[in-house]
């Protein structure tokens, strides 16, 4: 479904990845870890042809997509900073969206489940971080598609709104999506997660499930297998 | 690209700072019109705000415009759509918004005022032209500097610089140079710097319509030929389409280029 | 004494009485010109009917009047010389004549008046010719009412549309003369008027006159001419309600003195002209009441120009209103006129503004050192150059300012 190839980036002298190698091919899904600067949002926006790789390739159902645009709409994808033109409303972005997406749509649900519709009319500029970033996820979920890209997907969310978050994530992996996070909240990529990518220097440093992250790290907890993959790597 | 161009546009043209433009020009149309006894003289304050002022407000303000919409463009990048398309959407809204408050600020107190004269209308639309032709070329460059520059300060650094050279340090270099060379013939190369300065160039659209007396004054015969037959006139605007062709087409390349 | 004036007037009526109406057409008895001239008495009206009549060389040497009727075509045949008047008193009026042969040697003409008075040419139409009217030491006449179209196309080849050479107490009033060689010319001509009269697109000037003193020139349109209008080496003439305009070129003014003493210039459109009046070893002119419009240099003034008076003038929309050099002293004085440059202000409200206004730039004094830089005119260096030399000149003739300048048009 999803093949990196490879993958290289550089800015400037930093070499953000390096040959990375890839593949997402069963529905699911898959937490992308690491510390900060580890690589993870470069390597989702390389995916999404954001940031363009300096070697490698990357596939999406097996198309290649540099260059390409189309392939984008197979693509849900929320950005890790919520900033919208100030002088927009939320409905008039909604609109935006539908229209560069030309898709089927559910938004109205999703207003109702985080409680939006008091502030559609209301420009951007005016709105708190929270309900931006609410905005921000109906924007990315309310579309129908096979892949979901959510970077830091709570950050700034009410616990109502993380709960009601949790349960669409669920909601769409149970229509067989597959779906990439980056988080830094332990609690919910351990709840959600079928694999996880960890990302270090640049490099994948481990892939696998929960379990067999604890196991390979001899914790029982997931916070500490974080932290001891951090600790060892650095010895 | 139109949808790009019509979301920006529209974005655009409810920001209080249009509206801002726009008012100044209508006061400065209207200023000059009904406050000043000779209308022939407004057209030639109002070359020097054209030529001057609203080259800077395009680059300032394309700059400012692409700063502030950074997000926006990263949320258009991971949508279906032709990245190119983002950047010269957006490059055509911010173009057209400037270009139409300055058409309406300037052409509504001439309509109002109601002159009639055809020579002065003609002037009025070269000078209109001229201003539209700035416009999409100084927006033009703050879009390929702002691409090139992540950091604004240094981004809006060098837009100003930019300016700046264009309507003065370029100007002051080729006096300069043609005072030093003056034992050479320098009709070419006068003319030929000319074309290098989008000012200058539309600076001579104008004062073919303003300074044509003066400007047959010169015996040499590549200068008559140049400003005494409508050849001037075509080689100044297509160099002054170039210089929007130019910066757009790097604009596109860059635009597929860039990492967000 | 009684007896003689009764005489005469005896003698005049008779005159009168026994002058004679002829007719001249294609099928009367009389079909050519010269021979009507030829059976006429002086004093005679000869009647030309309306068709075409191929002469040349008619002499017409006594007093006689002819009249054509419907504008009958006299056709030179481009040979040579179509009319001449060698007599008193003549009248001409009503002919369409054509094709005057060209010639390296002689200056043919469609009408050549040779030492005559008291002669009238009107209503009279020219197509292709050299020279049009040529006077050549007659005095007391009228040239009126003409209209005459040439087709010059290069300098030796053509002639002047009306031609005055040594004359005295003419008037060459409401004629209309394009594409000639000169316009209007005048060589040693004194005490006439010329008035009314439009002159354009000719190929060097629309006026030219030389050696002619107490002159006037009123009320006349010159537009387009090659090299505009040449005034030189005359005095005491007047220039007023003329207008000189888009006389486009290198060597092309509005209006070129050279040499002219005591002139007044008064009224006059100077309109996209390069130059609009241009000066040279001018004194005591007297330059008022002119409007100078959107020329290149609306004055120009170059050496040995004493004691002139410039007031009450519009300089408006021009690139360069003043341009001065040479030897010009101090005393040409610039007054109380309005300058569209101006940037003053008059916080008493007298009209006046409360600043002098410099009207000579740097810039313009830079174009005379490289003329290429004319290119960087209204560029924002250069406004800025012109503005700090306005503050502190340097280069620029510090005498020349206008101390009272206007803040309205008059």
């Amino acid at each position: 479904m999803i093949d990196f190839k490879n993958i290289s980036k550089k800015f400037g002298k930093l070499q953000v990845l390096e040959q990375v190698d890839l593949t997402v091919d069963k529905p699911g899904i898959y937490a992308i870890l690491g510390p900060n600067g580890s690589g993870k949002t470069t390597l989702i926006k390389c995916l999404l042809g954001m940031t363009i790789p300096t070697s490698g390739h990357i596939f999406v159902d097996g198309q290649q997509t540099k260059g390409k645009w189309k392939f984008r709409s197979q693509i849900s994808y929320l950005p890790q900073i919520a900033n919208f033109p100030k002088n927009m409303t939320a409905n008039e972005l909604l609109r935006l969206i539908k229209n560069l997406r030309n898709q089927p749509s559910n938004e109205h649900s999703l207003i109702e489940v985080f409680g939006l519709r008091p502030y559609l009319d209301k420009k951007m500029g005016t709105l708190s971080g929270g309900t931006k970033q609410k905005v921000n996820l109906v924007l990315a979920l309310m579309t129908d598609n096979p892949i979901v890209i959510l970077d830091e997907p709570t950050s700034g969310l009410d616990p109502l709104a993380l709960i009601e978050l949790k349960k669409l994530i669920k909601i769409e992996k149970t229509k067989g999506k597959t779906i990439l996070i980056t988080s830094h909240i332990m609690s919910l990529v351990e709840e959600l997660s079928d694999e996880i990518v960890f990302l270090l220097e640049g490099k994948i440093h481990f892939r696998g499930t929960v379990d067999a992250l604890k196991s390979t790290t001899q914790t029982k907890n997931f916070d500490e297998a974080i932290a001891q993959i951090l600790k060892t790597s650095h010895v | 690209m139109f949808k790009i161009f019509k979301y920006s546009l529209s974005d655009l043209l409810r920001s209080s700072w249009s509206y801002f433009y726009l008012s100044f020009y209508l006061l400065l149309g209207f200023g000059l019109l009904f406050f000043n006894p000779d209308v022939s003289k407004s057209v030639i304050t109002l070359m020097n705000v054209i030529v001057v002022f609203s080259s800077l407000i395009a680059v300032v303000f394309g700059i400012m415009y692409y700063y502030n919409s950074r997000e926006f463009i990263e949320l258009l990048l991971a949508q279906p759509i032709k990245r190119s398309d983002i950047f010269i959407g957006q490059y055509m809204a911010v173009s057209v918004s400037l270009s139409l408050s300055l058409l309406l600020g300037v052409g509504i107190p001439f309509l109002v005022y109601g002159v009639a004269d055809a020579d002065l209308i003609k002037k009025f639309l070269v000078l209109m032209a001229a201003g539209v032709f700035l416009n999409f070329i100084f927006v033009a460059v703050a879009y390929n500097i702002a691409l090139y520059h992540e950091n604004r300060i240094k981004g809006f650094s060098y837009a100003i610089l930019f300016w700046l050279f264009m309507t003065l340090i370029y100007d002051g270099l080729f006096l300069v140079s043609l005072m030093t060379f003056k034992e050479y013939p320098l009709e070419k190369a006068s003319l030929v710097a000319t074309l290098f300065n989008p000012i200058d160039l539309s600076r001579i659209l104008i004062l073919l319509q303003l300074d044509i007396s003066a400007l047959m004054g010169y015996t040499g015969a590549i200068f008559k030929s140049f400003f005494g037959t409508t050849f001037g006139f075509l080689i100044a605007v297509s160099c002054l389409s170039l210089w929007v062709i130019v910066p757009v087409s790097n604009l596109r390349r860059k635009g597929n280029k860039k990492d967000f | 004494m009684l007896q003689t004036i009764a005489g005469i007037l005896i003698f005049l009526v008779q005159l009168n009485l026994s002058a004679q109406n002829i007719r001249v057409c294609n099928d009367c008895e009389i079909k050519t010109l010269q021979a009507g001239i030829a059976y006429a008495q002086p004093g005679d009206t000869i009647w030309i009917e309306k068709g075409i009549y191929k002469e040349h060389e008619i002499v017409i040497n006594k007093p006689l009047t002819l009249i054509g009727k419907d504008f009958p075509v006299i056709d030179g045949e481009m040979i040579g010389e179509i009319i001449r008047i060698e007599s008193d008193s003549v009248t001409i009026d009503g002919l369409f004549i054509k094709n005057v042969g060209t010639s390296y040697t002689s200056d043919f003409a469609a009408i050549r008046i040779k030492r005559s008075k008291h002669f009238l040419i009107q209503n009279i139409k020219l197509e292709t010719l050299f020279f049009g009217i040529y006077l050549e030491k007659s005095d007391n006449g009228i040239v009126r009412n003409n209209y005459i179209k040439g087709n010059a196309k290069v300098e030796y080849q053509s002639g002047n549309g009306i031609h005055l050479w040594h004359c005295k107490n003419v008037q060459v009033l409401n004629n209309k003369i394009y594409n000639v060689r000169d316009g209007i010319y005048f060589e040693f001509v004194y005490n006439s008027l010329v008035q009314g009269n439009v002159s354009k697109h000719n190929l060097r000037y629309g006026l030219h006159f030389m050696f002619s003193n107490d002159d006037e020139y009123k009320g006349n349109f010159f537009e387009d001419n090659g090299a505009g209008v040449a005034v030189m080496f005359s005095k005491n003439i007047k220039i007023e309600n003329n207008t000189f305009k888009k006389n486009k070129g290198a060597a092309s003014y509005g209006l070129l003195l050279k040499e002219i003493n005591d002139a007044t210039i008064l009224n006059n459109i100077f309109q996209e002209n390069t130059i609009g009046t241009y000066l040279e070893g001018c004194n005591r002119i007297t330059y008022a009441n002119n409007n100078l419009l959107q020329n290149g240099w609306a004055l120009k003034m170059m050496g040995a120009c004493f004691e002139n008076k410039f007031i009450h003038n519009n300089f408006i929309g021009n690139t360069f209103d003043v341009s001065y050099s040479g030897g010009n002293t101090s005393d040409n004085r610039f007054d109380y006129n309005y300058w569209s440059e101006y940037t003053g202000y008059d916080l008493d409200k007298d009209g006046i503004g409360d600043v002098p206004f410099r009207p000579v730039k740097l810039f313009s004094y830079i174009t005379t050192k490289v003329p290429e830089s004319i290119i960087l005119i209204r560029s924002s260096f250069v406004d800025l150059v012109n503005f700090s030399e306005k503050v502190s000149p340097v280069f620029t003739p510090e005498h020349v300012f206008d101390s009272f300048p206007s803040m309205n048009k008059f």
